[in-house]
Parts: structure tokens; C-alpha cells; sequence
């Protein structure tokens, strides 16, 4: 069997995974179970049949899965726990900036991030997210509205008040996660 | 001609102007409407600048090469051994988080034992920082994949980042000559505000970690203490209070190794 299509697609699973994670170890082993789910699985998939979005299907339903088994567990280790907690400051340097989105991507909640993620990142269409995530299309484009507007909001008060960082970061809240 | 002004653009349409998921005409149609709807415009323009920055987030990762073990996974059809990985992975954090509990537990007893109620009371924010020094250590030590969140690769942009968050420029010791490497850092929260944890690691794979942070308020006079030994707990450690911030190194190693440690630390800070 021809595997060069499966590898074809790794480099987009692995950009999705990290901006998702915010963890580039947590990210790669996303992938690779991603991966190692869609080999055992590999005759469910219809040839002909559009494989990214197959894949990005099983990375979606590992990822979620991955999110509640951390929550069942109240996993305090995870990077994703904690990288909500710090407010971030205003962009110095391009890799600070770079932190600091990735921060505020970490304070949506997992289903808005995912919308905001596949829609941006993949150019999938909003029907395709819908079908990757199990959710109708209205639905998708009421989380895409929400992730944009409040990914806006806290990249906007970040760049505006730096000094709140330390004390917000002081007064850690627990994740919403339903 | 209608003279009523075009309808304001629905939140919906916006999405698909800036994704791109339109033809021509709808196109156009649109972006004459946007011209007299100033705060869609302003949307529009706030959400395609957004947009841009997301999609250089990660960009880099497009263009590296593929991971051997991606390569290998691809290559070959299921493992049997994956489940029992997956198994290890989520035992061993929550072994970490289980240590940290009962370590909790642990300090608590011990930290009662003082007679002075003054220097009770004290001392009582400093054995808070040393609790969560001791605490952070427990939980990140045993992490085999992902003990940090920047790796020693990006020092330079690590002691920025950690700077900027701590609020005061850092320096980031060095222990290669006591044989520890650097694996990396972290940001924690803290009682008075953000704090680091740096973390080396020996050829034998032993790990140390300094955690660093605004000392808390009423600490000594001078806000300067001298090196205080913790060494009841699982993981013992040196800590200190230097012009008015807190510093714990903690290790599963002897007093004497940590005070090393510790001395080569605060002689580079």
C-alpha cells in the first residue's frame, strides 16, 4: 500500500496540532496517534475519498478525547492547564508575540479554538469542520464568531495593559471545559 | 435608483468574505456594502490581521522536515505497543500529581515544628514559596517528554520571555561545570505574581530544578536572607532571598551536592 499520501499530509497535522496544544511534544504525539490510529484503520478509508479530512476527523475525535481523560484524571501536569493562566504582555519581538497568540489561542475554550484553527489554518470549508467535529454548520459559524471576537479581545488587552500580567497570573482559575 | 443605504453586513458574511468563500460577484457585492459599514469594516480589518498571525503561528513546522518516528509510524502498520505507551504516559502524570498531594500533606506536618509564634508568622510566606517550589518540582521532574515549555534550544528567547513575565531582566545560571545541562523552563503562577522554574538535568539523567519569584512581602528586614536547608521532604532543597526575590534549587540529591549547587547558582546571579 501507498503510504506517501498519509505522509504528504503530516507537516499540515503537525502546524494544526501545535497551535491547537501549544505544546510542540504534546502536538507530535497527537500526530502520532493520529497517525497510528488512521494505519489501524486504514481500510475504513474509502480511497478516492478526501484523506485530510479523514485524518484531521481522528486527530479531532483523539483530541477530545485526550481533553476529558485529562480532565477525569484532573491531570495537573498538563501544559495546556497552565498556559491559561498568565495574561499576556505586549508583543517585544516577533517569537514574543508569537507566544503571546499562542497564549491567548490557549484561553478559548477547546470547541472555538478547533473551529478557528481548521477554518483558518486548513481553509477547510465551515460544511467540512461541521462534519470533522460532529456539530451542525450553524453551529460552527457561531463558535468561529465567538473565537474571533474573543481571540480579538484578549490579544486587544494584552497589547494594552503588560502590568496586569503578574497579577492576573496571581489568581489562577480552572479551565472551562464541559 | 434605491436610495436606502445598503444593509449592514451580517457577522456571517464577514467569515466568508475573509475566508475567502465567495465568488467574484458576491464578492464585490459585499465589499461596496462595507464601504458604508465603518464598524464591519473595522472587524473585517481587525479579524483578517488575526487571521495572518495565526497562520505564521506554527508556519515553520510546514517546512521542516517530517520526525523519523511520524516517518516510521506511517510507514508501518499499527503497534501493539502504542497502547501500552499511551498506558505509561497518563500513569506517570498521574503519579506526579499524586506525589505532589501527598507531598503537600508531607510539608504541611513539617513545617509546623518552629516555637516562635513571630517567627511563625515570618517566615510563614517564605515556606509557602519553598511549598511550591518543592511542589513544582514533583510535578515536572518526572516528566519524560515534556518536562518545559521552551526548551534549552531557545535559551536566549527563554530568559526573555521568563524576564518579561517576571517583570525584572533574569539571568539564567549555568551548572555544566557541576555537570547539569539546562532542559529548559517554565512559567507558574504564584502568590505575588509569576514565577520560573528552570530545569538541568546530569548524564545520569538526575534533575534539578530553581525556582524563582518576587520574594514574598514581609520577608526579613533587608529583603535578603541567608541559604535555608529544607530537608524533610521527598525532595530536599537550599533556598534563599536576594534583594527581594525567592530562589528554591530542589533535587533528589545529598545536602551537600544541593548546597553546591545552590552556592554555584547564587554566585551567577
Amino acid at each position: 500500500m501507498n503510504r506517501q499520501p498519509l505522509i504528504d499530509q503530516i507537516p499540515a497535522l503537525r502546524r494544526y496540532a501545535r497551535a491547537l496544544t501549544g505544546d510542540a511534544w504534546v502536538a507530535d504525539d497527537l500526530v502520532q496517534d493520529t497517525l497510528e490510529r488512521a494505519c489501524a484503520k486504514w481500510r475504513l478509508w474509502l480511497a478516492g475519498s478526501d484523506l485530510r479530512a479523514w485524518l484531521f476527523t481522528i486527530m479531532h475525535n483523539l483530541f477530545v478525547s485526550q481533553v476529558r481523560h485529562r480532565v477525569r484524571q484532573g491531570d495537573l501536569a498538563s501544559p495546556l492547564d497552565l498556559a491559561g493562566l498568565a495574561e499576556p504582555a505586549a508583543p517585544a519581538s516577533c517569537a514574543d508575540s508569537a507566544i503571546d497568540l499562542q497564549r491567548c489561542l490557549l484561553r478559548l475554550p477547546e470547541e472555538q479554538r478547533v473551529v478557528l484553527l481548521l477554518v483558518t489554518l486548513e481553509d477547510l470549508s465551515y460544511a467540512e469542520v461541521a462534519r470533522i467535529t460532529g456539530v451542525p454548520t450553524g453551529t460552527v459559524m457561531s463558535r468561529l464568531s465567538r473565537a474571533r471576537s474573543r481571540l480579538q479581545e484578549l490579544m486587544d488587552a494584552s497589547a494594552a495593559s503588560p502590568a496586569r500580567a503578574a497579577a492576573e497570573s496571581a489568581a489562577p482559575s480552572l479551565r472551562r471545559l464541559k | 435608483m434605491d436610495k436606502r443605504p445598503a444593509p449592514l453586513l451580517r457577522e456571517e458574511e464577514l467569515h466568508t468574505l475573509l475566508d475567502g468563500r465567495l465568488d467574484a460577484a458576491e464578492r464585490d457585492a459585499l465589499e461596496q456594502r462595507l464601504v458604508q459599514d465603518p464598524a464591519a469594516s473595522a472587524t473585517l480589518q481587525a479579524w483578517q490581521r488575526q487571521r495572518e498571525a495565526l497562520r505564521s503561528l506554527h508556519g515553520e513546522v510546514l517546512d521542516e522536515p517530517v520526525p523519523a518516528a511520524l516517518l516510521a509510524v506511517a510507514g508501518q502498520a499499527q503497534h501493539a505497543h502504542q497502547q501500552a505507551q499511551q498506558g505509561w504516559r497518563w500513569g506517570g502524570m498521574a503519579a506526579g500529581v499524586a506525589l505532589a498531594f501527598g507531598m503537600g500533606w508531607f510539608m504541611h506536618g513539617q513545617l509546623q515544628s518552629p516555637s516562635s509564634g513571630a517567627l511563625l508568622a515570618r517566615q510563614q510566606p517564605v515556606r509557602e514559596f519553598v511549598h511550591q517550589a518543592s511542589l513544582a518540582h514533583a510535578v515536572y521532574a518526572p516528566e519524560v517528554r515534556h518536562p518545559v515549555e521552551v526548551g534549552s534550544a531557545q535559551e536566549e528567547h527563554l530568559v526573555q520571555w521568563l524576564s518579561k513575565r517576571l517583570g525584572r531582566p533574569l539571568k539564567l545560571p549555568h551548572l555544566n561545570e557541576q555537570g547539569y545541562e539546562l532542559v529548559g523552563g517554565r512559567l507558574l503562577p504564584g502568590d505575588e505574581g509569576a514565577r520560573a522554574q528552570f530545569m538541568y538535568q546530569n548524564a545520569r539523567g538526575e534533575r534539578v530544578t530553581l525556582y524563582l519569584g518576587s520574594a514574598p512581602d514581609n520577608v526579613g528586614g533587608q529583603g535578603s536572607t541567608e541559604f535555608r536547608y529544607s530537608a524533610d521532604g521527598p525532595v530536599p532543597g537550599f533556598y534563599w532571598v536576594d534583594e527581594g526575590f525567592a530562589y528554591a534549587l530542589s533535587g533528589a540529591l545529598t545536602r551537600q551536592q544541593l548546597l553546591q549547587l545552590a552556592q554555584a547558582v547564587y554566585h551567577q546571579l
